[in-house]
């Protein structure tokens, strides 16, 4: 088969399988062969999945997890998406924020754990803020990149057609920079998606990084332990193939390169 | 220079007889200068320009490319101001864009994130919903673009998408259309099937038109008059009557003669 020859239907789904399969196979026989006592086969997991699901823990866990973060995330979006856009329309004020945002954005919501501990106790509301924090900035960012990398000329024709201010954000300026927006939304969900399960490590005592470490220290259940990475590895892949969803909406999708 | 604060006369032709009218002008532009500031260097770009345009005349702003004509359109319009001089449309010195005078971009302005109707009605949602509807079909049907209302930009062709933003344009009835270039990405047949149409919706229309363009056929085949420019700091070099009837036998001798001494004005022998 050339790359230019169009893929048979069945091998779209065929190839990516069979190498789902293949690496099930090689952990499966690694194990056997290693005869390792600690590390859990394919099925050990299989197994302790089904426990998690009997004791009614695998859906709340995954859906503990989700909770913190919409809320976190969601929060971040409602005020970084804003701040974004009015940080990218004057860049005076953006001159003079920007160097606080940029000394704060590297620092790991990890590092935040101990002061979000000190504000906001150990709860569901310190790990909703480091999931907050995680995401706010890069959705900040890409607001404001998104409202300076509009080309000139769609704001001159909105001025030209009478716009208001107001309205020329709201029907030009936003539209125009929601592709990139929404490319930061997309890295911010996955970045919010890695720091649930640090911050559910450390504070809480549910979720899908609560499941890890309790599995661990209590019996070294390390079937439970890969169980819960696997889940959140799928619900992850899950969240990101909803956005990818939101890219081809058609209002939005010419901010993409999708080959047609 | 005395030639550039004449009003041009246009010949209009009404049931074969070939009126002679004397055009009220439109637009007065009045000794603009920019300059512009980079990196502590001035550069000046258009010099001390003074320019008539009468009422429903069609004018190209012809000139090498990066000569200023686009500046100078922009200064026209309201998107820039201009460091010396003043423009007036209408009696009323130009403060910045307006609804009445729309202009049309060189690459393609429309708006990528509307289907063709929510382009052309975009400057239209102040109208009542009837009318709206009625003048966005209206324009869909002028440009040639039935069946494609909902369609987004990123499915049209480059000519499609040019005609969209014509469209545009007229559907809030402007008295005045800046157009930069707006042919200067489509391929050779489509620019002349485009400047085509654009003549036939401006005979019915009957817009004042401001054209920016480097392609001097494209100058003689559309205007009224020719506004010959320098290369930068632009000037005005000079002023050509196309004294010729829509539509143009580009082949005729007046034709030729005219656009041979464009060529000459702007310095080039005639031959590659």
């Amino acid at each position: 088969m050339n790359s230019l020859a169009q893929p048979m239907k069945w091998e779209k789904y065929f190839w990516p399988i069979f190498a789902a399969l293949l690496f099930l196979g090689l952990w499966h026989f690694s194990v056997k062969w290693s005869a390792t006592k600690v590390f859990p086969s394919p099925l050990d997991v299989e197994r302790g999945t089904a426990e998690l699901v009997s004791k009614g823990l695998l859906a709340r866990y995954v859906s503990d997890s989700l909770q913190r973060v919409a809320w976190g995330y969601l929060t971040a979006a409602g005020l970084g998406i804003p701040l974004g856009l009015l940080l990218g329309w004057y860049p005076e004020a953006a001159a003079v924020v920007n160097p606080t945002i940029q000394m704060l954005r590297p620092i790991s919501p990890i590092a935040w754990i101990p002061v979000s501990i000190v504000w906001f106790g150990v709860g569901n509301l310190a790990a909703i803020y480091l999931i907050f924090l995680a995401s706010f900035f890069p959705i900040v960012v890409a607001s404001m990149n998104a409202v300076r990398n509009v080309p000139s000329m769609y704001r001159r024709a909105g001025r030209n057609f009478g716009l208001s201010p107001a309205k020329l954000i709201a029907k030009v300026v936003f539209p125009a920079s929601l592709p990139q927006i929404i490319v930061g939304l997309r890295i911010a969900l996955g970045i919010a998606w890695l720091v649930v399960v640090a911050a559910e490590m450390t504070a809480i005592d549910s979720g899908l990084g609560y499941l890890i470490i309790d599995s661990r220290n209590s019996g070294k259940r390390y079937d439970l332990v890969v169980a819960a990475m696997i889940l959140i590895g799928l619900t992850g892949l899950a969240l990101d193939t909803i956005f990818r969803r939101v890219e081809k909406l058609k209002s939005v999708r010419w901010g993409f390169r999708h080959e047609f | 220079m005395e030639a550039t604060t004449v009003v041009g006369v246009r010949p209009i032709v009404s049931h074969g007889l070939k009126v002679e009218r004397a055009l009220r002008v439109k637009l007065r532009a009045e000794g603009v200068s920019m300059i512009f500031t980079r990196d502590s260097d001035q550069v000046r770009v258009l010099d001390n320009i003074s320019l008539e345009v009468g009422e429903g005349e069609f004018v190209c702003l012809l000139g090498p490319s990066g000569c200023g004509k686009s500046t100078l359109l922009n200064v026209v319009a309201g998107f820039i101001s201009p460091t010396q001089g003043q423009v007036r449309i209408g009696g009323e010195s130009v403060h910045g864009p307006d609804p009445r005078r729309i202009f049309v971009f060189q690459e393609r302005g429309v708006f990528p994130w509307l289907t063709v109707e929510g382009n052309i009605g975009f400057g239209l949602s102040k109208l009542p919903k009837a009318e709206r509807t009625h003048r966005i079909a209206h324009y869909i049907t002028m440009v040639g673009l039935l069946g494609f209302e909902k369609a987004y930009p990123q499915e049209l062709s480059g000519g499609m998408k040019q005609r969209l933003e014509v469209a545009r344009a007229l559907a809030v009835n402007p008295d005045m259309l800046f157009l930069d270039e707006p042919f200067g990405a489509l391929d050779s047949i489509t620019r002349l099937i485009m400047r085509g149409e654009l003549l036939r919706i401006w005979e019915a229309e009957r817009k004042t038109i401001l054209f920016v363009t480097h392609d001097i056929e494209e100058a003689v085949q559309l205007a009224d008059r020719v506004v010959v420019m320098s290369a930068r700091p632009a000037r005005i070099q000079g002023v050509v009557n196309i004294d010729i009837d829509h539509p143009r036998d580009i082949s005729s001798r007046r034709y030729l003669e005219l656009r041979d001494g464009i060529f000459e004005q702007i310095g080039l022998a005639h031959k590659v």
